[in-house]
């Protein structure tokens, strides 16, 4: 067990030197030159000469590449060049949003989906399992920018239940942060009147970014429930007489649980990118939305910065669903 | 012969699946639409961008099937076509990424050793970061535009080809007629190119044909956020 977790953990390490190689490489393809983004707009020579060597992009490249995994293990993003903002306090202010986002939709996908799966699996081939495929397959056809456009002309617009965008009521004062994750404050400070309101915001967006990882953990869970309930240890385990519920509950679904666990690091990563469409949708001001007008700007620092946090962010949880592995199945702890 | 016959029954079994008639149905007519395109549209000069402000944001009728624009453009027009440059865009992207990731990937599953283990660490590396977000970044770095967005798409997306075929070389490469064909004094590259290729092109055309769909949706959600097509061009994400 404990080489599993060694491994694992230098895995991950090298990951992460890759990742910082590549975006350092990204940002030395660019053809503008770095020294007179960083001067502005309107720099004389002098001014561009003076931000070259105050960013040290007269060193060669070696050089160049330790200072910035120097500059990024001090929390050095750099500046924006549009703002003039710290590019790492921009990032600290824009994640939870995105998180908040991403986990509340990640959770809309995991319980709907697990449930949905098992009902699906123990109702093979009856009606409910036939309507809840064909969701399976929209979910997963459907491109989220458009669906996301559709909930906001029918709930926002025509029905007028929910708010179109933004995450939050442009009068309210959500107060100082304790987690960042709006609802999570909300609940903390007692406040009913600002968790109902940031949940009609958040709602659509969650809605939009879950349903295509609902349905995939959908489909996964069902065809993996529809083979584990055929097992012999489940024969073996009803002839024990164990309860129906808790044969489906704990002895099937435990062995349907390792693939779906697999798609979840996966659509993690999905959910990460698909988040910069939905932000964008929705006007959340997360880190996707940031990178987004960054990039449209031909501001460079927050793009990079924003590729990383996704990237550590990615790693990080496929490393939690790795470790998980080797809980659920203890084979692979000696693999 | 053989193959003629071999034809036939996969003709029979297509046209007894009514999913792979209406299938093959839809694609056919998209691609007539897109092909026809200049000829059919209602609006030709519509599609180029041209601003006629009386008949803005119309909603559909008989003249506008779709309805108009924020500038009066008919979109029946512009959806038309924007599907030339959509399918294009994601045909082209797909082939670009197969014809780097399958050469990599067959390498690495034949080769082993350090070669292997070198082109699947840059892969992982490529696979590390989620496709759309260093598609956004590799925009970011080389400047918006189409073919900018081609270009970070398809590096984005070879990776995927490298896995697949290391994943079928390396079960072909334990197969016995590798071995004769060894052991018969054939060179590295005729095996990889008549051996290993021919029996492991079957997934990876599967995973293409998705991918093209994949792709299609990839560019258009560039465009959507404003780092695809410039605005009067007509493609599917605008």
């Amino acid at each position: 067990m404990l080489f599993y977790l060694l491994r694992r953990f230098a895995l991950a390490g090298l990951m992460l030197f890759g990742l910082i190689c590549l975006t350092f490489t990204i940002a030395n393809i660019a053809p503008a030159d770095p020294a007179v983004l960083a001067a502005g707009p309107d720099a004389g020579r002098s001014q561009i000469e003076q931000a070259r060597r105050e960013y040290g992009l007269d060193k060669p490249l070696p050089a160049q590449f330790l200072r910035y995994v120097s500059d990024l293990a001090h929390g050095e993003f750099g500046r924006s060049v549009a703002s003039g903002r710290s590019v790492g306090r921009d990032l600290a202010r824009y994640f939870p949003a995105t998180l908040e986002l991403c986990l509340l939709a990640m959770t809309i996908g995991l319980v709907f989906g697990i449930s949905l799966g098992m009902l699906s699996a123990l109702f093979k081939d009856r009606w409910l399992d036939h309507v809840t495929r064909i969701f399976a397959v929209s979910g997963i056809a459907l491109p989220p920018f458009w669906f996301g456009l559709l909930l906001q002309l029918g709930f926002a617009v025509w029905l007028g239940w929910l708010p179109t965008s933004g995450r939050i009521g442009v009068s309210t004062e959500p107060g100082e942060p304790i987690t960042g994750l709006l609802l999570v404050d909300a609940v903390l400070r007692g406040d009913g009147a600002l968790f109902n309101q940031s949940l009609s915001y958040i709602l659509l967006p969650a809605l939009v970014l879950s349903l295509p990882c609902l349905a995939s953990i959908l489909r996964v869970n069902r065809s993996e429930m529809v083979e584990a309930l055929r097992a012999d240890y489940i024969t073996a385990a009803r002839a024990h007489g164990v309860s129906p519920w808790r044969l489906v509950t704990v002895h099937a679904l435990k062995n349907a649980m390792l693939p779906t666990l697999a798609i979840i690091g996966l659509r993690w990563g999905w959910m990460m990118s698909s988040t910069v469409l939905v932000e964008t949708v929705f006007d959340w001001p997360g880190i996707g939305l940031y990178a987004v007008s960054s990039a449209i700007a031909g501001d460079f620092k927050p793009v990079m910065g924003v590729t990383l946090i996704v990237g550590l962010n990615f790693m990080l949880v496929n490393l939690v669903v790795d470790l998980l592995y080797g809980v659920l199945d203890p084979r692979l702890r000696d693999a | 012969m053989a193959a003629s016959r071999r034809m036939r029954l996969a003709a029979w079994h297509f046209r007894r699946s009514f999913a792979s008639s209406l299938g093959l149905g839809l694609v056919t007519a998209i691609v007539l639409l897109a092909l026809l395109g200049p000829w059919i549209v209602p609006y030709p000069d519509h599609a180029a961008g041209s601003v006629n402000l009386t008949g803005k944001l119309q909603s559909p009728s008989a003249a506008h099937w779709f309805g108009t624009d924020e500038v009066g453009n008919d979109i029946l027009t512009r959806v038309i076509i924007g599907a030339r440059l959509s399918l294009l865009v994601g045909i082209g992207i797909t082939f670009a990424a197969a014809a780097i990731g399958v050469p990599l990937g067959i390498l690495a599953g034949t080769a082993g050793g350090r070669v292997r283990e070198v082109i699947m660490r840059l892969t992982d590396l490529f696979l590390s970061v989620p496709g759309l977000v260093l598609a956004i970044a590799l925009v970011a770095a080389l400047g918006p535009g189409i073919v900018n967005a081609m270009i970070a798409l398809v590096l984005v997306w070879w990776p995927g080809y490298v896995r697949l075929a290391e994943s079928k070389a390396l079960s072909i490469r334990e197969e016995p007629f590798i071995e004769s064909a060894r052991v018969a004094g054939a060179p590295s590259l005729r095996i990889l190119w008549r051996h290993v290729l021919p029996n492991s092109i079957s997934p990876i055309i599967v995973k293409m044909s998705m991918d093209i769909g994949q792709a299609i949706l990839a560019v258009a959600s560039l465009g959507f956020i404003g780092l695809g097509a410039k605005p009067p061009t007509p493609e599917w994400g605008r």
